[in-house]
């Protein structure tokens, strides 16, 4: 796991020209770079080779079931915040092969076969998203139920924060406590310091690891001059959310569970699951067993999975949650109350991209405020 | 399956455009295997090597159209032990269901020379609306990797892997970019089964619904946000008027457009 001491240590700034030599510092050290970049209109998490890849001069704007982006009036390389993937992608891969066995006279012959670890450097994590791996770390981290291919990917992982300069209209980070500004589990933390004065960035640095990567670059110490500056971005992100989640949410789903708004939301919803895939907390997966034609071979592989499939609450009769409305409400009272109770914290971040990439734009803040403002 | 002789194989095509059967011919790599796993017993568009039935598996393509077609499924019915659909004429009627929403004699009239050598039913309609089935695989076309695994599961007594759920879940894992809502482009993902490998949306294309209703499918929401993307109802229909035209959720949502 990053050890990452309760507050950065020492800050420092950096030309933009650096993040190049950053981006190569930790090739260098056998990290492969997973970071933002431009892919079929969106901002989406790919290997990067050079600072270059990454989207200069893009915002991005979002509201329910809607992602565009806009050419920025300035050149930033972090004027977008997150799109449609998390690094769950990296860390919790949507299908991994648990196993493979082959046909031994009567019985199978186990066959592991445990690919190595990926050494993956996070360039640009935002504090939601901060947050949401740590969440998953307590949901793989469980005791007896560990994963221990995530717990090795996670560990070898290195990560690089971003604080971010422009919420979108879909974020509601400030409401859940999760951000805008990344305070703990990260390697070294950036926040871009742009006027037409500069293009530089401010560094803090999170752990030995990222004091080690720093050491490598050229940078000079950070002045009061220059924190004032970061505090000026960080007020700005913190004031510009696009939207609040309301308070005591958790109380409010747990003791509504029959409110009529669950049938209107039922009637909008597609239960096409895109809300869970695009969730950076969301881990449910399913089980495929497969064999080859001849029988001589089996496979289990995993896949993420949703709860607002039939099969995910099938049993013995059928499926428990058959209609839109009671999968809807599965889904908003595990993230935003079961959660505490199973996690010992909110499911939710306050990411906004279950907003975003909901095909009809429902809006889970919009629902707990109905819930709210309606009885509830 | 019997122990130590090779499961029979048959392939029947009726009213279709052959493309289907042609997935297995595509199965380059696995057809060998395939070939040492059954014995091609009947499969006019690979062999003219005929062995009689009974079959323990029929691959089925191709819709109900004619009243020919009807007898033989009655037959092909007869002599199979597990009959398996494929493809959205066999599962839903295929595009030439499109005929269910007029007058076929109409059709008729206008297009052929000699309208008294046409003998054809007024519907084109699944295999299911007229003889039991064990398996229904879906797609125009079918995809190879899906049929694969459906023939896997049936030589292996166990159940295929072939999810109901969404093309919107087979887009997510893929890491593919929503053409929906990064676009504005309209989309039959939401309400249309996955399985294709999302071939569309990878090209920047909305799903054109080829792999039919999902399960529990809401069109009735999905139309809704097609009118506010500013698509006119007439396409709308249309949308939902094509391969699948007569499976029964697309065909009711493209009605309520009449
Ligand atoms: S529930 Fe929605 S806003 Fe909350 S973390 Fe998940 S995707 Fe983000
Ligand atoms: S909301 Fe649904 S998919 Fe997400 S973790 Fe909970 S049960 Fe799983
Ligand atoms: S809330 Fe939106 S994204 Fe989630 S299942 Fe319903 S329609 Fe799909
Ligand atoms: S592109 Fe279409 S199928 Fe893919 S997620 Fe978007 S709406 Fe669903």
């Amino acid at each position: 796991m990053t050890a990452a001491p309760s507050s950065p240590t020492a800050s420092a700034i950096l030309d933009s020209a650096e993040l190049d030599r950053l981006i190569a510092g930790l090739s260098g050290e056998g990290y492969q770079v997973i970071g933002p970049t431009i892919r079929d209109g969106a901002v989406v998490y790919e290997p990067l080779q050079t600072a270059a890849a990454l989207p200069w001069g893009w915002a991005d704007r979002q509201d329910g079931g809607s992602y565009r982006l806009v050419k920025s009036e300035r050149n930033a390389a972090f004027d977008h915040v997150v799109g449609p993937q998390s690094w769950k992608r990296y860390l919790y891969p949507p299908v991994q092969r648990l196993w493979q066995a082959q046909r031994r006279g009567r019985g199978f012959l186990g066959v592991t076969r445990n690919p190595p670890t990926p050494h993956y450097a996070f360039f640009g994590v935002r504090s939601c998203e901060l947050h949401a791996i740590q969440i998953q770390d307590r949901v793989f981290n469980n005791g007896a139920f560990a994963d221990p291919g995530y717990l090795a990917r996670r560990a070898a992982a290195f990560i690089v924060a971003v604080n971010c300069a422009r919420p979108a209209g879909a974020c509601f980070c400030a409401s859940m406590n999760t951000g805008p500004r990344a305070s703990e589990g990260f390697d070294l933390a950036l926040t871009e310091l742009l006027d037409s004065e500069r293009h530089e960035f401010l560094v803090e640095v999170g752990s030995a690891k990222g004091a080690a990567i720093l050491g490598c670059l050229s940078y000079r110490p950070a002045g009061d001059s220059d924190i004032k500056a970061a505090q000026t971005v960080w007020d700005a992100a913190a004031n510009a959310m696009g939207r609040t989640m309301p308070a005591g949410v958790e109380t409010l789903l747990k003791h509504n569970l029959e409110h009529p708004r669950w049938d209107e939301v039922g009637q909008r919803c597609l239960n096409c699951g895109n809300c869970t895939l695009v969730c950076p907390t969301c881990f449910c997966t399913t089980m495929e067993d497969v064999t080859d034609l001849t029988g001589r071979t089996a496979e289990r592989w995993r896949k993420w999975d949703s709860c607002f499939t039939l099969d995910f609450s099938y049993i013995h009769g059928g499926s428990i949650r058959r209609d839109s409305r009671s999968r809807y409400r599965q889904w908003l009272t595990h993230k935003l109350a079961n959660w505490h109770d199973q996690f010992g914290s909110s499911g939710c971040v306050g990411c906004g991209r279950c907003i975003t990439w909901c095909p009809v734009g429902i809006d889970i803040t919009e629902e707990a405020r109905a819930i709210r403002d309606n009885g509830g | 399956m019997a122990i130590g002789k090779k499961p029979k194989l048959a392939v029947w095509k009726f009213s279709s455009c052959d493309g289907c059967q042609l997935s297995l011919l595509d199965c380059e790599d696995e057809l060998l295997q395939l070939a040492a796993s059954v014995e091609i017993a009947y499969f006019l568009e690979a062999t003219r090597a005929q062995i009689r039935g009974p079959y323990d598996i029929s691959l089925v393509e191709g819709s109900i159209a004619t009243p020919e077609d009807v007898e033989r499924i009655c037959q092909v019915r007869r002599q199979s032990k597990k009959l398996i659909t494929i493809g959205a004429c066999a599962t839903a009627g295929g595009i030439q269901a499109l005929r269910n929403f007029k007058d076929v004699d109409q059709f008729i009239q206008a297009v052929y020379a000699h309208p008294h050598y046409i003998d054809t039913l007024a519907t084109s309609t699944s295999i299911g609306n007229h003889v039991s089935v064990d398996f229904e695989l879906r797609g125009c076309p079918i995809d190879k990797h899906q049929l694969l695994e459906v023939l896997s599961a049936f030589l292996n007594s166990r159940k295929p892997n072939v999810p109901r759920y969404s093309q919107c879940i087979e887009c997510k894992q893929a890491g593919t970019v929503c053409v929906m809502v990064a676009q504005g482009i309209p989309c039959l993902g939401p309400v249309t089964q996955a399985g294709c490998g999302n071939l569309c949306p990878r090209c920047r294309r909305g799903c054109y619904g080829c792999f039919g209703p999902k399960e529990t499918p809401n069109t009735a929401s999905l139309s809704h946000w097609f009118e506010q993307l500013g698509m006119p109802p007439r396409e709308i229909q249309h949308a939902y008027r094509s391969f699948n035209a007569n499976a029964p959720e697309f065909r009711k949502e493209s009605e309520r457009y009449d």
